[in-house]
């Protein structure tokens, strides 16, 4: 069987991000998954037990400051010498921001198609994607060159198979072009262990009905007991009630958690374009005309200032 | 310096979208077709820009003949002229081959700086920037919420999921900015009156020196085979609470077995 590119999305913190693991799941079913790591000195080699976990058969490395130093450029020019020489049945990225962009350069330096946002690829390369504030499903085929598509998280159940790879290191040839923007400094901000916003399992995100950044706590607190993460809607973060990368909806983060908790939001459609194709949907709001309940699978007309301490203290009864 | 903002016009977000069912295009024809939300940003990114360093502000956008509205719209923030590309061979157009049409437009335009959406509100593929850098061998910084200018050198914050990054490269670059950047100011009547007189050039493929089959469905990389209506999702139960919202809740919570 053919080769199946992953490449790998990771963070130095938690290691190797779920979604790479729903990409090895899914290439498996188109080939044999062989991962791909572009990233700082040893990361392959600290990746690799989890990704043979989950079938990766080879895994090809690119590491250093070459690579890692500069925005995306050079990851592209690897990855696309790579996909020249063992020309793969398929090419996976993550459905994120650097996913994207490297997808995009490859796209462009292999005359390629290329498909984003995908939750599912069958054999023949058809791809599913859901478009328009999960409004619509279209099926699409790359149609020049190979399937090279970005995963939307949580789109694949992932199941583990195990394999034991070796790891190649490739040789890294990058031009003076590739170099143009070079990142300076990586600063971390506050984060906690709370699972990724586009991964967890749980969302609990509140709305410009939390009513300042103090009271988030109790999205906090929800969110901790459930083992998720936390979201704001734009109206939330434009209030400076939370940071902007916990956004969700229209201009922020795609969610598709197995379930959502929205708390003191309205539901604009621009907010459910970034989380109506979660699987089960909580709803608590005082307006009891609020579009959200449309969405909700069960929904509480209260004041959230009331119903969430309550709802924390009995999962802790039970707990 | 000489900027040029790529401008989209899609339909509305906060109406229905769909797809066409004749050829799987986005359906423009029935829709409210307006600036991309981000694009506004890009712009006005762009004017401070103009105001701390001087230069000029052009408005690039490829699109069909209705797209000269968001033209207007555009130039009514403050930019100088736009260029249009417009032909009708573009319909159908994948990314791959809409970045070559824009990228051979810009190289007409000799910009020191392209700034644009992070995402356009209906595709939302991010991937132009960097296929135009990739085209035109210009650095792209992507994913701004912040942008410094300093003479020939360009500073951005760039939002990852860990924090940021600060990530530097010399003009001429690319720029993506996110709505975080700034606030997008509202044109003014003399602005609108005056967007009224800006010139605004058109180009077609033949302008552009780029074949007809390269682009539109026949030099489409991708294509949509079909589209379906998700069903909406209907609402479930629905309580008020009467002092025992919280407990109903997770009482829910714990037959869906998240609890």
């Amino acid at each position: 069987m053919s080769e199946v590119l992953v490449v790998v999305e990771a963070t130095k913190e938690f290691g190797v991000k779920k979604v790479t693991l729903e990409m090895l799941t899914l290439a498996r079913e188109l080939g044999t998954p062989s991962a791909v790591v572009l990233g700082g000195a040893g990361a392959a080699e600290a990746l690799s037990a989890k990704l043979g976990e989950y079938g990766a058969e080879k895994i090809y490395a690119a590491e250093g400051d070459e690579i890692d130093g500069y925005l995306v450029a050079p990851k592209a020019t690897v990855l696309a010498e790579l996909v020249k020489r063992v020309q793969p049945a398929a090419v996976l990225l993550a459905s994120a921001q650097e996913g994207k962009e490297i997808a995009a350069r490859l796209a462009v330096k292999l005359d390629n198609g290329i498909l984003t946002d995908v939750v599912g690829l069958d054999a023949d390369g058809t791809a599913t994607q859901v478009a328009f504030a999960g409004s619509a499903i279209v099926k699409s085929k790359v149609t020049r060159g190979l399937p090279l598509v970005t995963v939307r998280p949580n789109s694949v159940n992932p199941t583990p198979a195990a394999a034991t790879p070796a790891i190649e290191q490739l040789t890294v040839s990058v031009t003076d072009t590739d170099k143009l923007a070079k990142v300076v400094d990586r600063i971390a901000e506050q984060k906690g262990s709370r699972p990724e916003l586009t991964e967890a399992g749980v969302v609990v995100s509140g709305g410009r009905g939390v009513g300042n950044a103090d009271n988030f706590k109790l999205v906090e607190e929800l969110a901790d007991l459930l083992g998720g993460a936390v979201g704001a809607s734009r109206a939330a973060v434009d209030s400076g009630f939370y940071p902007h990368q916990f956004q969700v909806g229209q201009t922020g983060k795609t969610v598709s958690p197995q379930l959502y908790v929205a708390l003191g939001i309205s539901g604009a459609i621009q907010h459910r374009a970034g989380m109506q194709t979660s699987k089960t949907i909580v709803a608590v709001n005082k307006d009891g005309e609020a579009p959200i309940f449309e969405l909700a699978d069960f929904g509480v007309v209260g004041d959230l200032f009331k119903v969430v301490p309550q709802a924390a203290e009995e999962i802790r009864k039970r707990k | 310096m000489n900027i040029v903002v790529l401008v989209k016009q899609v339909p509305d977000s906060g109406a229905d979208r769909n797809l066409r069912n004749d050829d799987n295009t986005v359906d423009r024809g029935s829709a409210n077709n307006v600036i991309n939300e981000m694009d506004e940003y890009a712009i006005e990114e762009a004017l401070k820009i103009k105001e701390a360093h001087g230069g000029e502000v052009t408005i690039l956008i490829m699109g069909p003949d209705r797209a000269t509205e968001s033209i207007r719209k555009a130039l009514s923030m403050g930019p100088d002229k736009a260029v249009h590309v417009v032909d009708d061979a573009l319909h159908g157009s994948c990314a791959v081959a809409t970045s070559k049409v824009l990228a051979a437009a810009l190289g007409q335009l000799n910009a020191d700086l392209v700034i644009c959406g992070a995402e356009s509100t209906d595709g939302r593929v991010q991937v132009m920037p960097h296929m135009i850098a990739e085209r035109l061998g210009v650095a792209a910084l992507t994913g701004a919420r912040k942008l410094t200018v300093d003479g020939g050198t360009l500073t951005v914050e760039r939002q990852t999921e860990e924090g940021y990054e600060v990530v530097t490269a010399a003009t001429p670059a690319v720029v993506s900015v996110w709505d975080t950047i700034n606030e997008p100011r509202y044109p003014s009547f003399k602005g609108i009156m005056a967007a009224k007189k800006k010139p605004v050039q058109t180009l077609s493929l033949v302008d552009l020196g780029v074949a007809p089959t390269e682009v539109g469905f026949d030099g489409a990389t991708s294509a949509v085979v079909e589209h379906t209506k998700r069903p909406p999702r209907s609402g479930g139960a629905k309580i008020t609470d009467e002092g025992e919202g919280g407990v109903k809740l997770v009482e829910f919570l714990a037959t869906e077995k998240f609890v």
